[in-house]
């Protein structure tokens, strides 16, 4: 449908991975995937280990390109960018929020939420840093924004990877298995986190994880089984 | 702390952290960077220095480029009709003294030659100087002390009396004057198989360094000599000195095209020398070759072990948008950091080091052997040398970090 189209932060159509492509170890991961998420949705893709969910998200993350099959971001073909516009658009159009925190060490939380600006910019300025401090204030680590990410606990620092993850007010942001690492009490904090900034910037959200309950907190589940969605109640056919 | 409020490119704000949070080895690194340059700048320095002083000592008591009356030809005995040679042996001439062709109008022509600073015409002759019944051959020049201190700086050779050469009074040579018994106000009697025969008075005494040259070599007044070697009014040689030693050649071939004379520079009449000049300078060459491969590798190697520490964060600034030439960059300007760093380190170190040298460097009568020389050049040139060698160093580390594949270097 066109309305489809138009609200789609991101389309696969047809998708296949293999790996050892050539090779006697030849392997196909992903087996044809159709996909469709909309502007400002908030979905789970759960599945187990080995069923392609890594690859999956790697695809839609644009860190590889499919060995067939087209992934559409924001309606744009993302097969006919070469490398440096794919990573700028990986930086504007997309966030990332890894299950460990994946902070660089050596630069303080402020410093971190502004990477992706300062990546996008080439070089640091004003506007930049009043984003940053939002953010942090946002995510409640107004009084964290010098701390060097050592400093921090688990949960801050996965605070402080969101608040980078939406640094480019990206329309959609991956989290893989972003509270695997925390307890109970913080995963919960850490989801509700994530579904305020879904509610209040219209961000698009895609959560893989393990746990069926926080998939069941999210609007739609895609299940991945042996590299073939088996269950997407809200996709398409 | 903060990034630096200076609007520096983001490339730059990483490759600077990177540096800084490796503290422990970019410290080493520059160090190496340091004594590399250390090496190859002293090396050139000491040479340098070396090189202008013996140069210097060279042309202390030589022109830089000397004009002479064209040679005479030996001209082939023709029978007139047939056109074939008669005589069965052909001797070379034996060149005879004698005068530069109109040489008075040819001094204004050097003079204005491009490159020439000085001129000198100068009456050159072999005698005899003979007092009691000591005889010493010596070699005679009748200078214009004015013009000819211009050319070449004898005065600074003086011990004892003075540079004059005028009417009678003369310069000779210390080892002469002891040969002779003679000392200051003394009068020596000069002979010349030109039937020349007149007595000098001598009013100063040279020290050139050479005992060879301070026993042979005799300056008298140009009148005087041109008598004495029966060539009134005429020169033998004019002595040029030019404003760049080393375009000395170029300038004499230049003269001699022009003029019909033969013209000859230091640098003809020292090959030698320049022959040593050259071989001094490959071999430096060579030293300073294998120290800039070693530099290399050690930023090379420094820097592979970084990217590899550095995977995982080279991984997030991918998945953050990071292109891979900017990774790339990251690493390159780290290598030209740590070029430019050693060679700015060094600048001080090989200073003290070429002074404590020249200080310690000296000749038998305690002079300096050498002058440091100091030239801005050198150093600009050492900065250059290393950015670039800093950079090249670390193309291939930053290849690899560029080439790293997100996804894996994420998962470490």
């Amino acid at each position: 449908m066109a309305s489809d189209q138009v609200e789609a932060v991101l389309r696969l159509e047809g998708v296949r991975k293999s790996y050892g492509v050539g090779t006697p170890v030849e392997a196909e991961v992903l087996h044809g995937i159709e996909l469709v998420v909309r502007n400002g949705s908030f979905d789970a893709l759960t599945g187990p280990s080995g069923s392609g969910k890594s690859t999956l998200l790697n695809l839609i993350g644009l860190l590889e390109r499919p060995t067939s099959g087209n992934v559409y971001v924001q309606g744009e073909n993302t097969a006919i960018l070469d490398d440096a516009r794919l990573a700028a658009m990986r930086g504007r159009a997309i966030g990332f929020v890894f299950q460990f925190h994946h902070l660089i060490p050596v630069f303080s939380a402020l410093e971190n939420v502004m990477m992706p600006m300062l990546l996008d910019r080439g070089r640091r300025d004003a506007e930049m840093e009043e984003r940053a401090r939002a953010l942090l204030s946002d995510v409640g680590l107004a009084q964290a924004i010098g701390k060097k990410p050592a400093e921090l606990s688990g949960g801050m620092q996965q605070r402080v990877a969101i608040a980078r993850a939406l640094s480019m007010r990206p329309a959609l942001v991956l989290a893989d298995e972003p509270t695997g690492n925390l307890d109970t009490k913080t995963a919960n904090e850490i989801f509700d986190l994530l579904r305020q900034f879904n509610e209040r910037y219209g961000t698009a959200f895609l959560v893989v994880t393990h746990d069926a309950r926080l998939a069941a907190r999210c609007d739609r589940n895609i299940a991945l089984v042996d590299g073939r969605i088996v269950r997407d109640p809200g996709g398409t056919p | 702390m903060s990034l630096p409020k200076a609007m520096m490119p983001t490339t730059w704000i990483l490759a600077l952290r990177f540096l800084k949070e490796r503290r422990f080895q970019s410290a080493l690194i520059i160090l190496g960077v340091t004594a590399g340059v250390a090496v190859v700048l002293t090396i050139t320095e000491l040479m340098g220095g070396l090189q202008g002083n013996l140069v210097a000592r060279v042309l202390g008591v030589q022109a830089h480029i000397v004009v002479k009356p064209a040679e005479d030809d030996t001209r082939l005995v023709r029978d007139r009709d047939e056109n074939v040679s008669i005589a069965a042996r052909v001797e070379k001439r034996a060149q005879r003294l004698r005068s530069i062709d109109q040489w008075e109008s040819a001094l204004p022509l050097l003079e204005r030659a491009p490159g020439v600073v000085a001129t000198a015409p100068v009456v050159q002759g072999a005698g005899f100087a003979v007092r009691g019944a000591a005889s010493r051959p010596v070699v005679l020049f009748g200078v214009e002390a004015e013009r000819y201190l211009r050319v070449i700086h004898f005065d600074r050779f003086i011990v004892s009396g003075q540079f004059r050469v005028a009417a009678n009074d003369s310069v000779v040579g210390i080892e002469l004057a002891k040969d002779l018994g003679a000392s200051i106000g003394d009068r020596i009697r000069i002979t010349t198989a030109e039937g020349g025969n007149d007595t000098i008075s001598i009013a100063g005494i040279f020290d050139v360094g050479s005992r060879d040259l301070n026993r042979r070599w005799i300056f008298a007044s140009q009148r005087m000599a041109q008598s004495l070697l029966n060539l009134q009014g005429g020169i033998t040689n004019i002595d040029l000195a030019v404003a760049d030693i080393f375009e000395s050649e170029r300038i004499a071939r230049s003269i001699a095209n022009s003029a019909g004379l033969t013209v000859e520079s230091w640098m003809a009449t020292n090959t030698q020398t320049l022959a040593a000049f050259a071989n001094q300078n490959m071999t430096t060459r060579v030293i300073r070759g294998f120290v800039v491969i070693i530099v290399a590798l050690g930023i090379a190697s420094v820097l592979v072990v970084s990217v590899v520490q550095k995977q995982k964060e080279i991984g997030i600034l991918r998945a953050m948008g990071a292109s891979s030439q900017s990774i790339m960059r990251i690493f390159l300007i780290q290598g030209g950091i740590v070029g430019i760093a050693g060679a700015i380190a060094r600048s001080a170190l090989g200073a003290l080091i070429v002074y404590a040298l020249s200080r310690s460097l000296r000749n038998v009568n305690g002079s300096a052997l050498f002058a440091p020389e100091f030239a801005f050049s050198t150093f600009a040139s050492a900065i250059g040398l290393a950015l670039a060698v800093g950079v090249l160093a670390a193309v291939a580390p930053a290849r690899r970090a560029s080439l790293l594949d997100p996804v894996a270097a994420i998962r470490g």
